[in-house]
């Protein structure tokens, strides 16, 4: 099988996560950190359930359910300028943005 | 986990691990660390990753000098990229009393073999390229300071230490320590006893609530520090800027993203992690109102740790009064990541040799009782 990209942001293959949880990463917060899994553009909306998956399979037995990580904000990026916007009271103008 | 060792670390963060680092390369390593979360869990998984050598007080200035030398060789002592990129640190003042401090500063610098200058706006604006200097009156430049990688400094010191002997235990929370005789016999947790006679308390913004498993109370206190990063950006920015006005600090990391923060003068202390609408508008506009062309860069994520902070600024460091084998290293506020290198060797060192060390004394415990206070002042963040 040839390479396979776990996470498309930061270029994170299967192979990847499987020499991360050989090296004793086996929760999905220490994967994330350790390999950069979810940390990219998506922030882990592409990849966070399939990393899951296949963490759950390596451990496999009784030890299959894995929490996700932690969600943090923002959503969807958000230009800076509609942030700044809210601090100076000013209306967010979207297209100026 | 093992069931006795030398010496038990509560606490697997930067300043832990780097003790247990330390020590094991110089010979002692029947340690072990307990961490109660992953590594990277606690504030040295989230931090920016700045590490200065701007500082208002000789002891700082020479910590931080050490541990930038440390830093330097440490991707290859570990074997891993810890991403160290000396692009230096900027610091702008906006008031008469700010710009004489910077004046004071860097004469403390330079006389202690620092490159630090001061610089104009102008020139400051030669350096970032475009800065709004508007309102700035003096800044000043060290080109030795510097920003990395906090997550591979962490797995770096852990991997080495764990193959010196180092047993590190994640997911396993220190929940009492059993004092016997006003000496320390072992530490109980989640998952299991640990006999020792020697037990360091590096639980950072938790320090408080460690010490009072032995009995102990400490001055420190936890406060939230909040953070943000942009999307990654081509390299534009060499060094960090940090506004001493609001404490409003941003660098550029090697992955390209903007990451910085600021300081609110509403934070109470908490052990509180959540994320706030104030702190991302507030940095936004700030960081907008330094470089007023990154309006359309997109913020991607933000999140909060603590700062351990002390009553004047410096940690906790050394024996405990009563409780004969507790050791404290703590307190490190919004700068620990950048000492631990330096910190952690000379406890090291001190532990090992059992040899006075001026510095483990200045910062210890008492001095909060005895008033014998040295203030840093040049506190950001
Ligand atoms: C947002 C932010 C930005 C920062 N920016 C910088 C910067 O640019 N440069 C810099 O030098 N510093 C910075 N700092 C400060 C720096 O991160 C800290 O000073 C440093 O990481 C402290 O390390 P530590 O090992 O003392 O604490 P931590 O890394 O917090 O480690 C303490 C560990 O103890 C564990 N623990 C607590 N209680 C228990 C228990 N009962 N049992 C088991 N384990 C326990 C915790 O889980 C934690 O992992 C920043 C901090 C924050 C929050």
């Amino acid at each position: 099988m040839g390479k396979v990209i776990v996470c498309r942001c930061e270029d994170v293959t299967l192979e990847d996560l499987r020499q991360a949880f050989a090296a004793g990463h086996r929760d999905l917060e220490s994967l994330k950190r350790f390999t950069g899994l979810s940390t990219g553009f998506c922030q882990g909306k592409c990849c966070a359930a399939h990393a899951g998956r296949f963490l759950a399979e390596l451990r496999g037995g009784d030890d299959m359910v894995c929490d996700p990580t932690r969600t943090r904000p923002l959503l969807h990026p958000t230009p800076a300028a509609c942030f700044a916007a809210i601090a100076s009271g000013e209306a967010p103008d979207q297209e100026d943005a | 986990m093992r069931d006795r060792a030398e010496l038990v670390i509560i606490g697997g963060g930067v300043l832990g691990l780097s003790l247990a680092y330390h020590l094991a390369r110089m010979g002692l390593g029947d340690i072990v660390v307990i961490e109660q979360g992953y590594l990277c869990f606690g504030a040295s998984g989230r931090n920016g990753g700045g590490v200065r050598q701007q500082w208002s007080t000789e002891d700082h200035i020479r910590l931080a000098r050490r541990s930038v030398a440390i830093y330097r060789r440490l991707a290859a002592e570990t074997g891993f990229n810890i991403w160290f990129r000396q692009g230096g640190y900027l610091f702008l003042s906006r008031d008469a009393v700010a710009a004489a401090t910077l004046e004071r500063n860097v004469k403390l610098q330079n006389s202690l073999g620092l490159r630090t200058r001061l610089l104009s706006p102008a020139q400051a604006r030669r350096l970032v390229d475009g800065l709004d200097t508007s309102g700035v009156e003096l800044c000043a430049y060290n080109p030795d300071d510097g920003v990395l990688f906090p997550w591979p400094v962490v797995w770096g010191l852990a991997r080495v230490a764990t193959s010196l002997g180092v047993e590190i235990n994640t997911f396993c929370r220190a929940t009492a320590i059993d004092v016997q005789g006003g000496r320390i016999v072992k530490v109980v947790t989640d998952r299991g006893a640990v006999a020792t006679s020697r037990v360091v308390n590096a639980a950072g913004g938790w320090s408080s609530q460690v010490a009072r498993l032995a009995g102990v109370e400490l001055p420190n206190r936890p406060y939230r520090h909040e953070i943000l990063v942009s999307e990654p950006l081509k390299p534009f920015l060499e060094p960090m800027v940090c506004d001493l006005a609001d404490g409003t600090y941003f660098s550029q990391t090697m992955r390209g993203e903007i990451c910085g923060g600021l300081s609110d003068p509403l934070e109470h202390s908490s052990l509180n992690t959540s994320s706030s609408l104030r702190f991302l508008s507030r940095m936004s506009a700030s960081l907008l109102r330094l470089l007023p062309r990154l309006g359309g860069v997109k913020i991607l994520r933000q999140w909060a740790g603590y700062y351990d902070e002390t009553p004047d600024g410096n940690p906790v460091l050394g024996r405990t009064a009563g409780v004969e084998g507790f050791i404290q290293l703590n307190g490190f506020g919004g700068h620990g990541f950048m000492l631990a290198p330096a910190v952690g060797q000379i406890m090291a060192e001190w532990l090992l040799r059992r040899v006075r060390e001026p510095l483990v004394e200045r910062y210890g415990l008492e001095r909060f009782s005895s008033g014998q206070l040295q203030r840093e002042t040049l506190v950001i963040g």
